[in-house]
């Protein structure tokens, strides 16, 4: 549990890695259902997908969310991440609703809200329950074999000594 | 959303291997990630201390980093794959909702976190409402 508040920074972070994938999804969907089909037998075409406009699009939204989900990785368990990127489902549906006026089933409602309470739990308990492995940076490691030679010499001219 | 009207409807065979292959690859490729990244420590710190280059590298250097990017490459071209068969309607619940599951799995055994009570509740509960809205 190294912080249980988060800051506004680490906030902003989240809500990148909720929103980044169905904006990234919707570009993708919209790019590959207007190509034709592609069967296995030619698997470079997927690749020229790739520079296609939405596909493009589509592949950068997901860049900036990944580069966002990996700063959240480094600070939060991925069992407290992932509900944060579930949330991203509902910021769809309400959009959907409030701003193109979609139907939304009552099902769809219910997910909503499954899904609401799920990060509500979440967010309740630590946002990290296993100790960073902090490895030193070079300059530490630099500055620490010394230290840790000079108590190594202690140690045995001490044993010497007795 | 666009229907992928000009499709031929894949088999149930075929549509499940497609996704289960998203799956099983993406899970694989997040658990590395989140090995890799658990390993470095605060990027946010990373990043104050040597910067935004630093922080880039310190995170592409890093050998799970490579590997969960491998696995998450693979899984990105399965779901393009699929993406030109189904609809992100079925595609996308589906892979997500069961992730969900093996990634929260995979979290407790390989990456040791504290899976309590609490965050069962929640991943079976984000799973079950990913699902309903794709209803």
């Amino acid at each position: 549990m190294a912080h249980h508040r988060l800051t506004v920074q680490q906030y902003l972070i989240l809500a990148f890695v909720s929103v980044g994938v169905p904006l990234g999804d919707a570009s993708l969907s919209r790019g590959m259902t207007s190509l034709p089909a592609i069967s296995l037998a030619h698997p470079l075409t997927l690749i020229a997908a790739v520079f296609t406009p939405w596909i493009a699009l589509g592949i950068l939204l997901l860049i900036g969310y990944f580069a966002s989900y990996l700063t959240a990785l480094s600070w939060a368990d991925l069992t407290f991440v992932m509900p944060a990127t579930a949330l991203g489902n509902v910021f769809v549906v309400l959009l959907a609703y409030f701003w193109l006026h979609d139907k939304v089933s009552p099902l769809r409602w219910m997910g909503v809200v499954l899904i609401t309470v799920a990060v509500g739990f979440v967010a309740q308990g630590p946002i990290s329950t296993t100790p960073p492995l902090n490895l030193p940076d070079p300059v530490d490691k630099a500055e620490d074999p010394p230290r840790n030679d000079a108590l190594e010499r202690d140690s045995v001219v001490k044993e010497q000594m007795r | 959303m666009m229907p992928a009207s000009s499709l031929t409807q894949p088999s149930f065979w075929q549509a499940t291997a497609m996704i289960a292959t998203i799956v099983l690859t993406s899970s694989t490729g997040e658990v590395l990630t989140a090995a890799a990244m658990k390993s470095m420590g605060d990027l946010d710190d990373i990043r104050a201390r040597s910067g935004m280059r630093g922080a880039i590298r310190a995170v592409v250097t890093s050998p799970l980093f490579v590997a969960g990017i491998f696995f998450m490459a693979v899984a990105f071209f399965s779901l393009l794959f699929a993406l030109n068969h189904m609809n992100l309607s079925l595609v996308g619940p589906a892979a997500a909702s069961l992730t969900l599951v093996t990634n929260t799995i995979a979290a407790k055994f390989f990456l040791h976190e504290n899976v309590d009570r609490r965050r069962w509740t929640a991943a079976a509960l984000v799973c079950i409402g990913v699902y309903l809205l794709a209803h």
